[in-house]
C-alpha cells in the first residue's frame, strides 16, 4: 500500500444532472462487463452523483467512469477505467464507460502519442479511484456512526463487519459527494489487485460487432451537410484557379468555394503540420453527390515559391525550410547521399577514428527506408458546427488540446468556446495528431452556416499527407582480433527528418562510439508514424548488429547480451537511454520461450530487440520460403512494459504490432515523381493481408513489479529486423532497403 | 434521381437517389445504417462488405440500381441480438483493436461459413484475403472463425 496526495478539483462534487436517465432501461451492452448472452437489464439510476471528474455513482449502485484519452485501438478506453475501478473497488459488471470530451479542467494529457497514456495516467487514475472510495467509506462511517477505520469495501459495496452493515455504493453516493475530498489516500498494494492484471473485454466490443455508430465517420446531426476538399495533386504546387461551372449545377450541391485552412500570420506549433492550406470545398446533401461534383471540378495548379515557416515547437523556436520545386525520389536519394557527408556529431565517446583505422576487421553497411503512409482504415474526417462564436466539433483525433489553438486563431473565437467530442478512431498511428481536417471542417461550417461533416476520400487521405520521412543510415563496426566490438559509428539522416537517437544501444556498450545526424529539407510534410524514428532505427541497428555478430562468429543473442553486460558493468559515456538489465531480460525471455537453442529443421529464424517509449521488446521470427513466397510460421514476443493492466488486450496489441511491422517492412513504400505521390489507394499501396500474416504469435511479459509503461509502439520497431535477419537465413541475402518485397520477390 | 424499393435486413424501404449511387452510401447517408464502413471506395479493403442475396459483396462498388429485388443484409441485420455465431466468436476472442474494419470482416466470415461451415485454414485465408485489418488482428480473426465453425 502506498500513500498518495490527492490533487483533485473540489468544485461541483454534487449531483450531476448532465447524466439524467431516470426510468430508462439499460441494456447489457452498455456495461463494461460485456456479457453478450445475458438477458439481464439494469434500470438506470434516478440520480447520478459526481465524485470527481472521472467517477459518477448512480443511486442504484451503477458506476460511470470517464475514460479521458482518445481510443484508437490501443485499448485505453478499457484499461484506463480498469485502473479507476480497481482503486474504487467497483464491481466491473456494474460499470458504464464513457468517453470524456476534451476537458482541460478535469484531465491532463488527453492524447494518443508516445505510448504514454497508461504510464502517465497510472497514478492520477489510481488516486481518483481511491479518493472516491475513501469518500464512500467516510459517508458510511458517518451514516452508521462508526469509525472510518472499521469500514471496508468489497466490489460495489461498503461494509462494517462488526455490526454486519452493508450498503451498495449508490446508497452512500449522495452523502459521499458532499464530503470534503481527502488530502491523502492509500493506494492498493499490487498483490491486492482484483481487476488490474485480469483480462477484461474491450468495452466497445458489442457495439463494434453489431455495427453501432462509434466512429467519426458515423457521426450525424440534424441538418448536417457533407463536405469534401480538393488539395493540390503535387507537393510544391498550389491552387491557381478552378472551373466549377459543371459541378455547381449537379444535384444536391449546396456550394463550392476556395478557402484557407490556416491564417497566413498564424505561428504554427508542433502538430500544425499541413502542406496544403489553400483548398477547394465542395458541400452538398450526401457523400456520393459531393464526390461526383468533386470529380467534375477542373482545377489549375501553379508552382509554389519556397519559404521559411517559423514554428513554436513546445516553446523552442524552429524554422522549417520549405523549398520550391517538384521533388523526385531519385533526386531525393542523391541529396541524401550528399547530406550524409556533412553531418553533425551528436555523440562521441573515446577515439573512434583511430580505432577504425587500426581494427582487425571493419564492417560498413548502408540502409534505407522509404516514405510511408499511415493509411488508417477510417479516412480522415471531422464534424464541426460553428454557431455564433462557439464551435462544436466531433471526430477522431489524437491530440485535441494541441489543435485548439490553430482552430481558435483561424475562427477568431476563444479556445474556451471550442468543444471537442472524441469519437473512436478507426486507427491513428500518428496521422491523427495533425488534425488540420478539424479546422477545415470548422471553416466550411462557418461559410455554410450549418453543421458539416468533412470526409476525405481514400485518395485525399493517401496523397494529402503527413508521412513517415525517408531515412538512410550507414553503420560501421570495428572488431579486434578477439572479435570484440571496439568501435561503432552510426551516421543517420532523413528527408526531411533526422531519425537518430544518439544515446540508444549500443551507445554505452562500446568504448569508441560516434553518432552523427543530418537532415535534407523538403516540401513534403512528414510527422509521427507509429514509434517515430524508432521504426527505422530499430530495423537498421538490429539488422546491422546481426551482421556484426556473424562477422564476430557469435550467436546474435549472446553477442547482444555481452554488450549489455558491458554496458551494465562499465557503462561508457553519459545519458545512455536504456536499462541494460531490463534489456537483457527480454532477450533471455525470448531465447527461452522461442526455444532458441533447438531450432526446427527447415525453419529460418531471426532475432531482434529494442527499447523505446519506456518499454523493452524482443522478438524471434520463424519463417520459410514456400513456393517462392515468404511464409512466417511464428513470432515470439518477449515484452517488458512493467505491470500489464489488461493482459489479453496487451497481447492483442503486440500481435498487431508484429503484423503491422511485417507488412510495413515487406510492402510499405511511397515514392514521388514531379511532386506527385506514387500511390493513392489500396490497389497500389500494399497493406499486409491475412495470407502474409504469421500463422501464430506468442507474447510473454516480464513480471518485475515495475509500474506500467507504454505498449502501443514498443513491439512494432524490432520486428522489422527480426524479419530481415530471418530472411537472411532463408535466402543468404541481407536486406538493406525497405520494402523487403522488392528484393525477396514475394 | 430515381425511386428504388429495397429489402434491407428484412424490411422494405424506399429511397430516391441517383441510380449510380453505391449501396454503401445509400445505407450510410440515406438509411442511417452506418455499421457498413467506407474504407477505399474501390473494392480493395472489404470494410464495406454486406450480403446481397447471401453473397458477400463490396457495397462501395455495387450500384443501387442492381440491388432492387435482392435481399440485402448488413452488420445491423446479421442477427437480432448480436448473437450470430461469428459475432459471438468475435467477442470470445476479443478480436478488434480500432474496430473500424471489423463489421466487414464479420460479414465476410459469416458468408464463408454459410457456404462452407468447416473451412480449412487455406479456405479461411483465401476467403478473408480481401479484407484489410490495418491494426493487424488477422490471427484473432482466423481463430474466431474456427471457433464459430465449431458451433455450426
Amino acid at each position: 500500500m502506498s500513500n498518495q496526495s490527492t490533487k483533485l478539483d473540489r468544485r461541483s462534487f454534487l449531483k450531476d444532472s448532465a447524466l439524467a436517465g431516470g426510468g430508462m432501461m439499460l441494456s447489457f451492452n452498455w456495461l463494461a462487463g460485456c456479457k453478450p448472452n445475458t438477458e439481464e437489464a439494469l434500470g438506470m439510476p434516478e440520480d447520478w452523483f459526481r465524485m470527481n471528474g472521472y467517477i459518477r455513482i448512480g443511486d442504484n449502485g451503477l458506476v460511470t467512469l470517464m475514460s479521458p484519452n482518445p481510443e484508437g485501438g490501443q485499448n485505453v478506453k478499457t484499461s484506463m477505467p480498469m485502473i479507476l475501478a480497481e482503486e474504487l473497488d467497483a464491481d466491473w459488471t456494474k460499470v458504464i464507460v464513457e468517453q470524456a470530451p476534451l476537458d482541460t479542467d478535469n484531465f491532463t494529457r488527453q492524447f494518443i502519442g508516445g505510448s504514454q497514456a497508461i504510464r502517465t495516467g497510472w497514478t492520477p487514475l489510481r488516486t481518483a479511484g481511491a479518493t472516491a472510495r475513501q469518500m464512500l467509506m467516510r459517508a458510511a462511517a458517518q451514516t452508521w456512526n462508526v469509525p472510518v477505520s472499521e469500514i471496508t469495501t468489497e466490489p460495489g459495496f461498503i461494509l462494517h463487519q462488526s455490526s454486519n452493515k452493508k450498503a451498495h455504493f449508490g446508497e452512500m453516493a449522495s452523502l459521499a459527494a458532499t464530503l470534503p475530498v481527502p488530502e491523502e489516500v492509500d493506494l492498493k498494494a499490487s498483490q491486492d489487485f482484483k481487476i488490474i492484471g485480469t483480462s477484461k473485454k474491450n468495452v466497445d466490443l458489442n457495439k463494434i460487432v453489431t455495427g453501432k455508430p462509434l466512429f467519426g465517420m458515423d457521426y450525424k446531426k440534424e441538418g448536417m451537410l457533407y463536405a469534401m476538399i480538393i488539395h493540390p495533386p503535387a507537393f510544391g504546387n498550389r491552387l491557381k484557379s478552378f472551373d466549377d461551372s459543371q459541378a455547381r449545377s449537379m444535384p444536391g450541391i449546396r456550394d463550392i468555394f476556395q478557402f484557407k485552412s490556416l491564417r497566413d500570420d498564424y505561428k504554427r506549433t508542433f502538430f500544425d503540420t499541413v502542406q496544403f492550406t489553400d483548398l477547394i470545398a465542395i458541400v452538398g446533401d450526401s457523400t456520393w453527390q459531393v464526390l461526383q461534383a468533386k470529380k467534375a471540378i477542373k482545377a489549375d495548379w501553379e508552382i509554389q515559391e519556397g519559404y521559411e515557416e517559423q514554428r513554436d515547437m513546445f516553446g523552442r523556436e524552429a524554422v522549417r525550410v520549405v523549398p520550391k520545386g517538384l521533388e523526385n525520389t531519385v533526386a531525393q536519394e542523391m541529396a541524401m547521399k550528399q547530406a550524409a557527408q556533412k553531418s553533425q556529431t551528436q555523440r562521441k565517446d573515446g577515439n573512434p577514428e583511430a580505432v577504425f583505422s587500426t581494427a582487425a576487421k571493419v564492417i560498413e553497411r548502408t540502409y534505407t527506408g522509404p516514405f510511408l503512409a499511415h493509411n488508417c482504415m477510417e479516412p480522415m474526417n471531422f464534424f464541426a458546427h460553428l454557431e455564433g462564436d462557439t464551435v462544436t466539433c466531433a471526430g477522431p483525433l489524437q491530440k485535441p488540446e494541441l489543435t485548439e489553438h490553430a482552430l481558435s486563431s483561424r475562427l477568431g473565437i476563444p479556445v474556451e468556446n471550442i468543444e471537442i467530442e472524441m469519437t473512436r478512431l478507426g486507427g491513428g498511428y500518428g496521422r491523427r495528431s495533425y488534425a488540420h481536417w478539424l479546422i477545415e471542417a470548422a471553416v466550411i461550417s462557418q461559410k455554410m452556416n450549418a453543421p458539416v461533416k468533412l470526409v476525405y476520400t481514400r485518395e485525399d487521405d493517401m496523397t494529402g499527407g503527413v508521412y513517415r520521412s525517408r531515412y538512410q543510415a550507414t553503420y560501421r563496426a570495428a572488431l579486434n582480433e578477439d572479435n570484440q566490438l571496439i568501435a561503432f559509428h552510426v551516421n543517420a539522416g532523413g528527408l526531411p527528418e533526422n531519425p537518430l537517437y544518439a544515446n540508444r544501444f549500443p551507445a554505452g556498450a562500446v568504448d569508441n562510439y560516434l553518432a552523427e545526424g543530418w537532415e535534407v529539407p523538403s516540401n513534403i510534410t512528414t510527422g509521427s508514424f507509429r514509434a517515430p524514428r524508432s521504426n527505422f532505427m530499430a530495423c537498421v541497428e538490429q539488422s546491422f548488429l546481426d551482421e556484426v555478430a556473424e562477422a564476430a562468429g557469435k550467436d546474435p543473442i549472446d553477442f547482444r547480451l555481452e554488450l549489455l553486460a558491458k554496458a551494465k558493468a562499465n557503462p561508457v559515456g553519459e545519458g545512455n537511454d536504456y536499462d541494460p538489465d531490463r534489456y537483457a531480460k527480454v532477450l533471455e525471455l525470448v531465447r527461452e520461450k522461442a526455444n532458441w537453442a533447438n531450432p526446427t529443421p527447415g525453419v529460418s529464424r531471426g532475432v531482434s530487440a529494442y527499447f523505446c517509449h519506456n518499454s523493452y521488446a524482443a522478438q524471434v521470427l520463424d519463417m520459410k520460403i514456400v513456393d517462392g513466397q515468404v511464409q512466417i510460421d511464428k513470432v515470439t514476443n518477449a515484452i517488458d512494459c512493467g505491470l500489464v493492466v489488461n493482459p489479453d488486450a496487451a497481447k492483442n496489441l503486440c500481435e498487431g504490432a508484429v503484423i503491422d511491422g511485417i507488412g510495413t517492412a515487406m510492402y510499405g513504400e511511397l515514392t514521388f515523381e514531379n511532386g506527385v505521390i506514387s500511390k493513392s489507394n489500396f490497389d497500389q499501396y500494399r497493406q499486409i493481408r491475412m495470407k502474409e500474416a504469421p500463422k501464430s504469435i506468442e507474447t510473454y511479459f516480464v513480471e518485475n513489479g515495475e509500474d506500467p509503461s507504454g505498449l502501443g509502439e514498443p513491439a512494432y520497431p524490432p520486428v522489422f529486423a527480426a524479419l530481415a535477419n530471418a530472411l537472411y537465413k532463408a535466402t543468404g541475402n541481407r536486406f538493406y532497403d525497405q520494402p523487403f518485397s522488392r528484393q525477396s520477390n514475394s | 434521381m430515381a425511386q428504388f424499393s429495397l429489402n434491407i435486413n428484412g424490411k422494405s424501404v424506399q429511397v430516391d437517389v441517383d441510380p449510380n449511387t453505391p449501396l454503401l452510401w445509400v445505407l450510410r447517408d440515406h438509411l442511417d445504417l452506418v455499421g457498413t464502413k467506407f474504407g477505399c471506395g474501390i473494392a480493395q479493403c472489404g470494410a464495406c462488405t454486406v450480403h446481397v442475396d447471401g453473397e458477400a459483396v463490396r457495397s462501395c462498388s455495387y450500384p443501387i440500381s442492381i440491388v432492387e429485388d435482392k435481399k440485402v443484409v448488413t452488420i445491423e441485420g446479421l442477427s437480432e441480438k448480436g448473437d450470430h455465431p461469428v459475432q459471438k466468436a468475435w467477442v470470445e476472442h476479443d478480436v478488434p483493436q480500432c474496430g473500424y474494419c471489423q463489421s466487414g470482416q464479420i460479414m465476410s466470415a459469416a458468408s464463408l461459413l454459410a457456404r462452407n461451415p468447416k473451412p480449412t485454414d487455406e479456405e479461411i485465408t483465401s476467403a478473408m484475403n480481401g479484407n484489410i485489418c490495418r491494426c493487424g488482428t488477422y490471427t484473432r480473426i482466423k481463430a474466431a472463425i474456427k471457433t464459430a465453425s465449431q458451433t455450426l
